[in-house]
């Protein structure tokens, strides 16, 4: 950045940010390398998709969590509890609405669970805001307060849950026509997947465009980048901090349903399992990296799809591996975000 | 952290000027309260004698209970409370010392030699795995080792429970104790003030004076200069860089420690339930209760660990006692009985616990200590 005030001869045009190709590259690199490993291309093509599925729906529980910290420098360890809150949501839909999902039409399931999403991201929404009113504003600024204060609210917040819902598991079933697979010759793809897969590009577009071509998108990426600057330019940045927050509360609600799902049934614990999973991710994207995120979660769910097929032992610590490996090629993760 | 942490003592005040036997047991860093003093005492004398105050199992198994999360929550505080920086992977260490006893045992028979090879074994693991943690994360930024340790810890939980054939799965291992430690074993053939000694009472003893003495060990490193260190880089971690403290170095040696000490814990309560499985050492929820001892205890003060161990395995055996009177008293009002359902007490803890971090960071121990002045 430094670099740029000293060239003088491009005063009216901006120097382009270079892209840097090597993390993107890698996704298709380990889909490639993984093929022969895999052997049949049919089993890889499942894989791959069954893995970019799995990604997309860590991605968007992980998406507001690192834009978050990337804005104030705030870290919520209490995000899982807005990935169980919003699946337990999906049951305000699911109870009234429950014709819906037996009906053996496609544009009624997928209505109603375009009604479950939206239940869910205002419902996060809403408790996002408080959360963030009554327990992360005081704490602004330490991290160690933070760490400690958002794990107290996931706890209250995951016990509040067992006493409203009770603290047995629910079954929800997946809406009749998403359920079964699509099958091309000897390629197979579950429906869902397809489905998380569309919904997770949609808001990946949308994020991006968002960020990237609109002025709130401006202020964000300028907020992530100097916050103090942006305040200093007039802008109220704590007003836009609180509705990152809530965007990112009713993402990880969107997530929330969509694991919901994919899994089928709800428990308290299911946000807090699938954080360990969003950490690793947005630790190798970089925190604060949007697109580091989607790249990181893909990579993430696509070798641990992989390593599953290929030898089920080492699944377990394959996250582990990837992150340490990452971590040891680029310590701040593959997209680094400027930081203060 | 800054200024919210109740002073610790300095290194000329007057309390070091006289010195004496408990001074240098107590490495010169007393209670500086009279009511904490009260406390601990009691609290003290009461571990000690429990084989002769009470009869029974349970008061027995609950005072074990105590004393190695005295040991396991003190550990905890030299991380949090004095390096300032949050793991979630104490139980995995907690869980690595009672496999490892557990695994010993188990294969190579009930031996002291067994106990003696599964605790080394394990401390040697314990060691390598905290210093490759503290080195991969410590050294891009500390908030990194809290997401690091969340997922290595998981990792291994998962791990433990897959790896049925050596560490009996979610079973668990039940194993046989080196004979001296067994109900059957007499160490006198009379009783003495009502009490049989038999091995139960000697393995409670083990638990006993092991965790007094690691405690005391760890209350001697705080207040080493080594523990100084930790404090100066958790008040300000630039200003201890530019001092020529090597930073990253200090907090992985803190972790080491830390992970050390929580492995003996480990240890000794699966020596004490003759028993290790996911649910006892290695699950998350223990993670839970161990921040929510420090934090309501008093981080950073070493006797908060006491405090907040002995409340809280109290509350754990008593507590949910009350609260199934309160609830079934409230039956018919809709919700409310819900709310103090015996199971639901984690609700109030860590609404407790939110109020503990706002209100007094210092916990019960800061709280007494003020009180003072």
């Amino acid at each position: 950045m430094s670099d740029m005030a000293a060239d003088t001869s491009t005063v009216t045009e901006l120097p382009r940010t270079r892209t840097d190709w090597a993390p993107l590259a890698l996704v298709p690199a380990l889909a490639l390398v993984a093929l022969p490993f895999v052997g049949e291309p049919s089993t890889w093509v499942t894989l791959t998709v069954a893995g970019l599925a799995m990604g997309m729906m860590i991605f968007l529980m992980a998406s507001g969590l690192t834009l978050v910290f990337g804005l104030m420098d705030i870290i919520n360890f209490g995000h899982g509890v807005f990935i169980s809150l919003g699946a337990y949501a999906t049951l305000l839909v699911l109870g009234p609405l429950a014709s819906w999902a037996q009906a053996d039409s496609v544009g009624l399931n997928l209505a109603l669970l375009l009604l479950c999403i939206l239940a869910a991201m205002a419902v996060t929404g809403v408790v996002g805001a408080v959360f963030e009113r009554v327990i992360v504003r005081p704490v602004y600024g330490s991290h160690l307060k933070q760490i400690l204060v958002t794990m107290g609210g996931l706890i209250v917040a995951e016990q509040a849950i067992h006493a409203i819902w009770g603290a047995s598991p629910i079954p929800i079933p997946l809406p009749g026509t998403l359920r079964g697979a699509f099958v091309l010759g000897d390629i197979v793809m579950e429906r869902y997947r397809v489905f998380a897969v569309v919904v997770g590009l949609a808001v990946f577009i949308a994020m991006q465009l968002l960020l990237n071509r609109t002025r709130i998108g401006l202020l964000i990426r300028a907020g992530v980048e100097n916050p103090e600057m942006v305040e200093a330019l007039g802008y109220r940045i704590r007003r836009l901090f609180v509705s990152v927050f809530v965007a990112g509360s009713a993402l990880a609600g969107l997530g929330g349903v969509m694991w919901a799902f994919y899994r089928q049934t709800l428990t308290a614990g299911m946000g807090m399992e699938v954080m360990v999973l969003v950490f690793i991710v947005i630790i190798v994207g970089g925190l604060g990296s949007v697109g580091g995120c989607f790249v990181g979660s893909i990579l993430v769910a696509l070798v641990a799809n992989y390593v599953g097929f290929v030898a089920p032992k080492l699944a377990l610590i394959s996250n582990i591996l990837v992150m340490a490996l990452v971590l040891i090629w680029r310590p701040q993760g593959l997209f680094p975000v400027a930081r203060r | 952290m800054t200024a919210t942490s109740a002073p610790t003592s300095l290194p000329f005040d007057e309390t070091r000027a006289r010195s004496g036997i408990l001074q240098s047991l107590l490495s010169s860093d007393l209670p500086r309260s009279r009511v904490l003093s009260l406390l601990l005492v009691a609290i003290l004398l009461v571990l000690a004698a429990t084989p002769f105050l009470f009869s029974g199992s349970q008061p027995l198994s609950t005072a074990a209970k105590i004393c190695v999360f005295i040991v396991l929550v003190a550990s905890y505080d030299l991380l949090l409370g004095y390096a300032g920086i949050v793991s979630f992977a104490h139980t995995m260490f907690f869980g690595i010392g009672g496999y490892g006893v557990a695994i010993a045992l188990e294969r190579l028979g009930a031996t002291w030699a067994s106990v003696f090879l599964g605790l080394v074994g394990a401390l040697a693991l314990s060691a390598a795995l905290a210093a490759v943690i503290g080195l991969l994360s410590l050294r891009v930024r500390a908030i990194f080792f809290s997401m690091i340790t969340l997922a290595v810890a998981s990792a291994v939980a998962v791990l433990a429970s897959q790896m049925s054939n050596v560490t009996g799965g979610e079973d668990g291992l039940s194993f046989q104790l080196p004979y001296a430690l067994r109900p059957a074993f007499r160490l006198l053939s009379e009783p003495v003030l009502g009490t049989a000694l038999n091995g139960r009472v000697i393995a409670y003893y083990l638990v006993f004076f092991v965790s007094l003495g690691v405690f005391l060990l760890l209350l001697r490193i705080v207040n080493s200069p080594f523990g100084r260190v930790l404090q100066a880089i958790r008040e300000n971690e630039f200003r201890a860089e530019a001092l020529g403290y090597r930073v990253v170095a200090y907090r992985t040696a803190a972790s080491v420690i830390s992970a050390l000490a929580a492995t003996v814990a480990g240890a000794l309560l699966a020596l004490w339930l003759r028993y290790n499985g996911p649910d006892t050492t290695l699950s998350f929820s223990i993670m839970i209760d161990i921040l929510l001892m420090v934090v309501i205890g008093g981080m950073g003060t070493m006797y908060g660990a006491v405090i907040g161990a002995a409340l809280f395995v109290l509350a754990q055996s008593y507590l949910q006692v009350l609260m199934e009177a309160g609830s079934t008293a409230l039956a018919g009002i809709p919700l409310l009985p819900n709310l103090i359902h015996p199971d639901r007490w984690l609700l109030w803890l860590g609404a407790l616990f939110i109020v503990s971090v706002y209100a007094f960071p210092g916990g019960i121990v800061g709280r007494l200590r003020q009180a003072r002045r």
